[in-house]
């Protein structure tokens, strides 16, 4: 039995790569024959999957492993069925992609708290089911352009009500408590601020259009600032800035941006003591491994004795760093899995970016090509936090890895943001084959 | 038609416009995914080792499980530690040299210190032929891990040991061109083999003993008059072309008044050194010429030395060690500067960090970083790792050590140093007696290297309340050097 969890991980290392590997191709294969690379990366990731939940069941031997793994196998093949027939021009390799980022996250969790791992494979069937609807509404609803003030003053409100009474966790107001549940409100906001600066640009980027919108923005980065949510702060000021440059091609907004980003940073940093915490965690964690430092130190720790192809699903120590399962999941699959596998998954991360940004470039409507990058740049600026933070390339931000992160609002907004991608997507197929009918009649 | 690689940007439209926007903002993210990378490749393949070997990584202790810990060794192959299987299947780690080498090698019981801590990743890595290690993991035995090679002599480590007897201090051997640490040794000292059963009884121990600290680099002491070098050197960087006129009359207590009132420093014994200069003031480590020296300084100069001396800095080290201090500053009272020449006041140092100031003196100015593993082996004897010497950078000019060097020789030849005296070799070296409570004996240093004209040894020594430096401090230095040169 050891040998099989010895042998399981560089079969789950190989199974992963070759799955990356049909991801990058697939930018390199003719139209007609991605159907059936993706049909094989279909069967890389059934595969993977299965691994895995065969070494877990083998060394707990709990029926439930057994359980929650048929569960979700029926989930993901009525998935990516029911995903078939309602949109038969849906994108294939995002499905696939999402499908592989929910099953990692899935099993890492059942190794690391089963409770959490059913709450979160419930929660993303519901989020997946929900999420049929986005497409057809954003074929329908053309008017999505037309309400920028309804995004911008939405979301700011949100942050605000988090601030002032939400709940503190690890020195940051995060979450809103409703009753039974808590909801990450800043997980939605992300898609409402893109909706917002995309509708706004999209009107005009005079000036004086410009200028408001930039308001707007530098209170949203401000309210998460005041709530010191840090890692949002950081990514709602960038995914601003790539949206700013994108609309208005300036160079010199771009560089004012940079600037005056910077010199908030360094403003932040003299006046947040929480600022100067991470910083100085960042720069030496061994000098305060006891207090500040530790979680980065065990998450190298981690990383570090995982080494390249892991210690084996179930073999290593990941409890050992703090809130492992929502901001060091990239640290814990390095440990147990191999950092191969590990950042084979950020390829994959950058493989779904690059075709948010395909999508982004083939939107005519400047309102969905500026919503199509900024939710991507959204969603690879939030990888890059997450895992540069894990691996101490930048101070950590207590950023998610989305999909494989515990946590149900930011499962739910993920599986929102993927949805828009999808119905876009989808969107431009319907287009296309009208433009192909009209000229072939 | 028009041609795809001549594009004007003026004819683009706003949306083509956007997505060269978009494309080359994509290619700067795609830059910062290859340099996140790049960090993390780096990490796994350079700093990797060297970062999960932390008594804090709980993980090395699921290596334990899988795998025996490796045995250590001293640079000649004698046994420092090994592990014992016991009949019952328990392991036990056996050190044939007990307390010779308590600090050295240190424990792994109650956690870990020495090479214990320091090789804990290499004891606990097994290099075992794959087919051992699959017939291992099938019959589910342990495998052999690695075993260390240090770079201790044990005829020096034994001589130095001897050489403290029951005082209690430490010493430290370095090989100066590479950093070897050849011995080191901290008294009192415990049994690692009973430790587990000494326990209570080492740490209830009234203080002042501290069995448990490795005095040779966790050991905080004033330098005494040892610090006399850091100040010959700054002398010498402020008056370059003159500090061979240096001039001084001892007459064994200097006075000094400044704002109504009057200090005094005395030398040793109150002893009247006369007409000194400053080859015959640092031989005779006479204080008052020090002190008066000291105040024709810039403090911040000084301070500027001690620090690029390693002063307030973290050293070189991988072993566990305190960081040395200096306090004086620019503004400083009469009073500090004078006590601070002397090597008063609130300087503190330890013993390795003084072996390493005079390692660079010995090497031509240039510090070794020092170092306890040579190489790892596995069970089947192949080589693992091998450790070569680094170089950490210049603590000071060639010529300041050239000139060092003749002082340091001064020393031996005609002042403090004379227990150093010998025919087979030329010691060069400093001494210190530093006080360091008033109505105790003070604490005896020396520090030294030989042969002064191509020096093979730094040998550094502090006793405890040992007296003279000279007298009790240098003779203990010279038993080690001749253990050396009779090898």
């Amino acid at each position: 039995m050891n040998l099989f969890i010895d042998a399981s991980k560089y079969v789950l290392t190989l199974l992963m790569a070759g799955y990356t590997y049909l991801n990058f191709r697939y930018f390199g294969v003719k139209e007609e024959k991605r159907e059936a690379l993706c049909r094989r990366q279909a069967w890389l990731f059934y595969l993977l999957h299965g691994t895995a939940y065969a070494v877990l069941y083998l060394q707990t031997g709990q029926t439930r492993t057994a359980v929650l793994y048929v569960a979700q196998v029926l989930f993901f093949v009525l998935y990516r069925f029911f995903s078939r027939v309602l949109y038969p021009k849906a994108s294939r390799i995002l499905i696939n992609n999402m499908c592989m980022l929910l099953a990692i996250g899935f099993f890492m969790l059942t190794r690391l708290n089963f409770d959490r791992a059913v709450r979160q494979f419930g929660i993303a069937a519901l989020s997946a089911a929900v999420c049929w609807a986005v497409p057809w509404l954003l074929d329908r609803m053309w008017q999505l352009s037309r309400i920028p003030w309804l995004y911008g003053l939405l979301g700011l409100a949100l942050l605000a009500v988090v601030w002032a009474a939400g709940s503190t966790s690890y020195g940051a107001q995060l979450s809103l408590d409703l009753g039974p549940v808590s909801v990450q409100p800043s997980e939605f906001v992300k898609i409402s601020f893109v909706c917002f600066t995309a509708a706004m640009f999209y009107r005009s980027v005079s000036f004086r259009q410009t200028a408001v919108t930039t308001v707007m923005a530098a209170l949203h980065v401000l309210v998460l600032v005041l709530s010191r949510d840090l890692g949002s702060a950081l990514l709602f000021f960038t995914v601003y800035l790539c949206m700013l440059f994108a609309a208005t091609s300036s160079w010199l907004y771009l560089g004012a941006g940079i600037l005056s980003g910077s010199g908030a940073a360094v403003l932040a940093y003299r006046l947040f003591s929480h600022v100067r915490v991470r910083v100085s965690a960042w720069q030496n964690p061994w000098a305060d491994i006891d207090n500040t430092g530790y979680q980065i130190a065990q998450s190298l720790f981690a990383i570090g004795t995982g080494g390249w192809f892991g210690m084996g699903l179930g073999q290593g120590m990941p409890q050992r760093i703090p809130v492992v399962e929502k901001d060091f999941m990239f640290s814990a699959i390095s440990e147990e899995l191999g950092a191969v596998f590990a950042l084979c998954l950020v390829l994959i991360c950058l493989g779904c970016f690059l075709q948010f940004v395909m999508i982004a470039c083939r939107m005519q409507a400047s309102f969905y090509k500026l919503t199509a990058f900024g939710l991507g740049a959204m969603y690879i600026f939030q990888v890059f936090l997450s895992v540069g933070g894990a691996v101490k390339f930048i101070p950590s931000t207590g950023v998610t890895l989305p999909f494989v992160s515990y946590g149900g609002s930011s499962m739910l907004a993920t599986c929102i943001l993927f949805a828009v991608m999808q119905g876009m997507y989808i969107l431009k197929q319907d287009e296309e084959e009208e433009k192909d009918d009209e000229e072939s009649l | 038609m028009r041609n795809p690689f001549k594009r004007n940007r003026k004819e683009r439209t706003p949306g083509q416009k956007a997505n060269d926007n978009i494309l080359g903002l994509t290619y700067a993210v795609v830059l910062v995914f290859v340099l996140l990378f790049g960090y993390s490749a780096h990490f796994l393949l350079f700093q990797r080792e060297q970062v999960i070997n932390n008594s804090y990584n709980a993980r090395l202790d699921q290596f334990a499980q899988k795998v025996v810990r490796g045995r250590i060794f001293a640079a000649d192959g004698t046994v420092l530690a090994e592990t014992a299987l016991q009949e019952d299947g328990t392991e036990t780690r056996v050190y044939p040299f007990g307390e010779v080498y308590a600090h050295a090698v240190g424990y792994s019981v109650r956690g870990k210190t020495g090479l214990e801590s320091l090789a804990n990743f290499y004891l606990l890595s097994s290099h075992v032929s794959p087919l051992e290690r699959l017939a291992a993991d099938l019959s589910g035995t342990k495998t052999q891990g690695d075993d260390v090679y240090t770079t201790l002599d044990p005829g020096l480590q034994q001589a130095a040991y001897d050489a403290l007897g029951d005082r209690r201090g430490a010493i430290v051997a370095l090989e100066p061109s590479t950093g070897k640490v050849l011995a080191m040794v901290s008294r009192p000292g415990f049994d690692p083999n009973t430790l587990n059963e000494d326990w209570e009884r080492i740490v209830t121990e009234e203080s002042g003993q501290a069995r448990l600290l490795n005095r040779a680099s966790q050991g905080m002491y004033p330098p005494g008059s040892v610090f006399k070098m850091v100040m010959l050197l700054e002398y010498m960087r402020e008056y370059p072309d003159d500090y061979e006129a240096f001039q001084f009359d001892c007459s064994g207590v200097y006075q000094v008044s400044d704002g109504g009132e009057t200090y005094s420093i005395q030398c040793y014994h109150q002893t009247a050194h006369g007409q000194q200069n400053l080859q015959e003031a640092f031989a005779n480590s006479c204080n008052g010429a020090f002190a008066s020296l000291g105040l024709m300084l810039d403090p911040a100069g000084i301070r500027q030395t001690a620090q690029e001396l390693l002063f307030n800095q973290e050293l070189p080290l991988s072993m566990a060690y305190e960081k040395s201090r200096f306090a004086l500053e620019e503004g400083a009272d009469v009073w500090e500067v004078l006590q601070t020449s002397i090597g008063q006041g609130r300087t503190q140092a330890s013993p390795m960090h003084i072996a390493m100031i005079t390692a660079a003196a010995a090497n031509g100015g240039v510090l070794m970083e020092p170092y306890l593993i040579q190489k790892t082996e596995s069970a089947a004897g192949e080589t693992v790792r091998e450790f070569s010497p680094r170089e950490y950078g210049a603590l000071m000019t060639a010529e300041e050590a050239q000139a060092l060097t003749e002082m340091m020789r001064a020393v031996v030849e005609s002042g403090t140093g004379s227990a150093l005296q010998n025919d087979r070799y030329t010691a060069a070296g400093k001494t210190g007696s530093a006080e360091y409570e008033t109505g105790k004996e003070t604490h005896a240093w020396f520090t030294g290297f030989a042969p002064a004209e191509d020096p093979q040894i730094v040998v550094t020594v502090i006793v405890e309340e040992g007296g003279s430096g000279g007298r009790t401090a240098g003779p203990a230095a010279r038993a080690v050097m001749d253990a050396w040169f009779s090898e």
